[in-house]
């Protein structure tokens, strides 16, 4: 039966995630980290990916996975939201994953080797590309099978040994050693993206189409709502317990009455994001088909997860402008997010055609 | 009782009983405890879990149904508190002609002093041996001018802080005293009243609760209401989208690009809510209440009053027009059966019956998220001694 509620299993995984990024990934550290020159967190990822196994939630047992489903990489989603972590989850365990799992190819066994936590991959497209109107465009497939062209704008490519490249029409897996990966400066800092270039980089062909590529957008951006949840909760909460704390005029802010009604509307926001992002992880884990559900989880997340994290900053006065308080890694994260995998705009628009609300 | 017993139960029910009579089905399936299950057994339930309603309903499909409309007060406000607070033979009375719907409810709460302030209401109810004599005036009354029965506050003691001097009543509509006169709201019609109570005689086997407990009592009613309000989930696409989103398809010469993305916004938001409100109900069922419940009438009112504003400028030209300022008393509120304008003005008084969205701002933010309360500089003080 669906639900929108978490199981028993999804709240013990929530907790044991939550445990590891209380201890690995306070804000304090993560700021430190995106100032250095690894602003992935790789060591993390090692405990999370290999030890905790999340990088298999999606791959059958199998081939060595969890064979677990979409509502439990939702629930991992939302803490790594709430902490901002710095790890490739999403690139690596849901995008790349789920073009490989509809690949009819998989040479080398990277399945396993991705649920092992032994490889991480990256599907490579900008990360602000849409499910509705994809198109390769930018890589070739020579006739010696090489392939050459850039993609830019490509989440988590720096951390990865695979890159899974759509060109001509298919879709191909490149070694990250054949490949140029120069990371440029990123407004998500959590999120680094990167520019991949290829000089007919030796590649071996896994899909002759782009419906796995697809498939793989969709399911990004269904789960990325619960990410997106996850960074309007550490706001929420935290904006909260700020608005407790902070006194002027001899109160707490928090007992104006200005502030505690905008606060009333964001909670009503985040209960509603939490509700679509279940809605979208419960039907991306069913038989149905989930895009209807997908497009109106991404259409609200990601502009409320924009807004509360503004809000949160303008409740915080000048302290939340400050580049110590670590609000603004979720600002960061909040506003790449909103333009990641297809904008708001883009889901409301698929939401009119799959509604039938015809422009 | 588990669901499969209840379900052969109401079929069982469904084959045994004729259906051609109205009243005497529905009064037989009060009987049957078919009516809510979840009340004690003799009053219309079986003392079953509340979420298992829905297969007794789906069972009794096509069979007479009440009218929600007439009976929201009766269904939603009182019988919920006559189940708290009433003495058995207050519930043994009161609750069957009140499903059935032979007996009409409404509440007198509101008076032109206490609103958002109900605590503050004035109508005194002075004790008379075994009787209550109250006088007062009560507003905006819905469904008055067809009540057999009302629930009541009324102030017993003016001697303490305001939320202590009061007391809950069940008010008999046809007694001498009584009088409703209607008020016209914006929509032409009059759904609601005014109500005097002079010298209005009440046998104490009329109070709900404790003398001076009126209070805690009232509390139960405006939980309920909010939950009456705010709590349907319905299908997806359904209810008030619905209506905008059927002119839309039907109407292709309306529609213009800023239109449609308003539309699109609002249907997202629409589905959320929606998707939220399923979500309570499952948190219901599973005996985890969530403090979403709070905030579902807020979502339900601003989206209710943005899709009929929609609806209206949509309209164009048609939406100029109005079909029906005709001063009358109205059964109830008739959202479906009514065009545009209608539902575009009636949807204004959503955002401030049950409670106005300040009000629910408040409470939210107070009770669910634990932010300091509004000052109370009224708390301690006598009521008589109030400023007004
Ligand atoms: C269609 C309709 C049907 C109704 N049916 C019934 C009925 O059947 N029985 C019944 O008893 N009542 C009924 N009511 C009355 C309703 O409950 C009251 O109108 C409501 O509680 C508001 O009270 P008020 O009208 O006195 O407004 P007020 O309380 O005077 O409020 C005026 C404005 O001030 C704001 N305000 C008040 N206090 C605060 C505060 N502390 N913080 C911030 N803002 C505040 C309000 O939100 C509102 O915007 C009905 C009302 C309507 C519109």
């Amino acid at each position: 039966m669906t639900s929108l509620l978490y199981s028993e299993v999804e709240e013990e995984l929530r907790a044991a995630v939550r445990g590891v990024l209380a201890d690995k990934s306070s804000p304090a550290s993560v700021l430190a980290r995106v100032e250095s020159d690894a602003p992935y967190d790789m060591g993390l990822w090692k405990t999370l990916a290999a030890d905790m196994g999340v990088a298999g939630l999606l791959i059958p047992e199998s081939r060595g996975g969890a064979g677990a489903s979409a509502r439990e990489v939702a629930v991992v989603l939302e803490e790594l939201g709430r902490s901002v972590a710095p790890v490739p989850f999403l690139t690596s365990a849901v995008l790349a994953t789920t073009a490989l799992l509809a690949a009819p190819e998989d040479p080398g066994d990277l399945l396993s080797r991705l649920a092992s936590g032994d490889l991480t991959a990256a599907l490579a497209v900008p990360f602000s590309a849409s499910p509705y109107g994809f198109r390769d465009e930018t890589v070739t497939a020579g006739a010696d099978g090489t392939l050459s062209g850039r993609v830019t704008a490509v989440a988590g490519a720096a951390v990865a040994d695979v890159l899974l490249v759509p060109a001509s029409g298919a879709l191909y897996a490149v070694e990250a050693g054949h490949a140029t990966v120069e990371t440029v400066p990123s407004l998500d800092l959590t999120r680094p993206i990167a520019t991949v270039t290829l000089w007919s980089a030796p590649a071996v062909r896994i899909a002759s189409d782009l419906s796995g590529v697809r498939r793989a957008l969709l399911t990004g951006a269904g789960l990325l709502a619960s990410e997106q949840l996850g960074v309007a909760k550490w706001c929420l909460d935290t904006t909260l317990a700020y608005l407790k704390e902070r006194h002027q005029f001899a109160r707490p802010i928090g007992s104006f009455q200005a502030i505690k009604h905008r606060m009333a509307d964001l909670w009503l926001d985040v209960v509603r994001a939490r509700a679509a992002a279940r809605g979208a992880a419960d039907a991306l884990a069913g038989e149905e088909d989930p895009s209807l559900a997908v497009a109106v989880a991404q259409a609200w997340c990601g502009d409320v997860a924009v807004h509360v994290a503004e809000e949160a900053l303008q409740l915080h006065g000048g302290i939340g402008m400050t580049w110590e308080h670590p609000l603004h890694l979720f600002l960061k994260r909040a506003k790449a997010a909103q333009l990641a995998l297809g904008t708001p705009g883009d889901h409301r628009q698929q939401v009119g055609v799959l509604a039938d609300l015809p422009a | 009782m588990n669901e499969d017993e209840i379900r052969a139960r109401a079929r069982a029910f469904r084959e045994a009983t004729p259906a051609s009579d109205r009243l005497a089905f529905l009064r037989a399936r009060f009987d049957a405890g078919l009516a809510w299950v979840h009340f004690p057994e003799g009053l219309g339930g079986l003392g079953a879990p509340r979420e298992l309603q829905l297969a007794v309903e789906q069972e009794l499909e096509g069979t007479p149904q009440l009218d929600p409309g007439l009976q929201a007060i009766g269904l939603g406000m009182a019988a919920p508190t006559i189940l708290a607070f009433g003495t058995e033979e207050q519930k043994k009375r009161f609750l069957r002609p009140l499903w059935t719907g032979e007996e009409i409810w409404c509440q007198l709460f509101s008076e032109p002093g206490a609103g958002s302030d109900l605590a503050t209401l004035a109508t005194r109810a002075v004790r008379d041996g075994d009787e209550w004599v109250v006088d007062g005036q009560k507003v905006w009354t819905s469904g008055a001018h067809h009540a057999r029965w009302a629930i009541l506050v009324a102030r017993t003691d003016p001697d303490v802080p305001k939320h202590r001097g009061l007391t809950y009543f069940v008010c008999d509509m046809h007694a001498p005293g009584v009088e409703a006169r209607p008020l016209r709201q914006i929509t032409g019609e009059a759904e609601f009243n005014e109500v005097f109570l002079t010298g209005v005689r009440l046998p104490d086997d009329l109070r709900l609760g404790a003398v001076g407990d009126g209070w805690r009592v009232a509390q139960t009613t405006l939980m309920n209401e909010r939950v009456a309000i705010g709590g349907n989930a319905g299908r997806r696409g359904g209810g008030m989208i619905g209506m905008v989103a059927q002119t839309w398809r039907e109407r292709p010469e309306l529609r213009t690009p800023d239109l449609h993305q308003r539309l699109l916004r609002l249907w997202v938001e629409a589905e959320v809510t929606r998707l939220a409100g399923v979500r309570l109900r499952e948190q219901l069922a599973a005996g985890q209440p969530g403090p979403e419940g709070s905030g579902m009438k807020l979502a339900f009112a601003s989206l209710n009053q943005a899709l009929t504003g929609l609806e209206v400028e949509l309209r164009r030209e048609e939406g100029l027009g109005y079909d029906d300022w005709t001063f009358r008393r109205s059964e109830s509120v008739d959202f479906a059966g009514r065009d545009a304008g209608y539902r575009y003005l009636r949807a204004k008084g959503n955002s401030i019956e049950g409670g106005t969205s300040e009000i629910l701002r408040n409470i939210i933010s107070e009770r669910v998220l634990g932010l300091p309360s509004e000052p109370r500089v009224d708390k301690d003080i006598p009521w008589k001694d109030l400023p007004r």
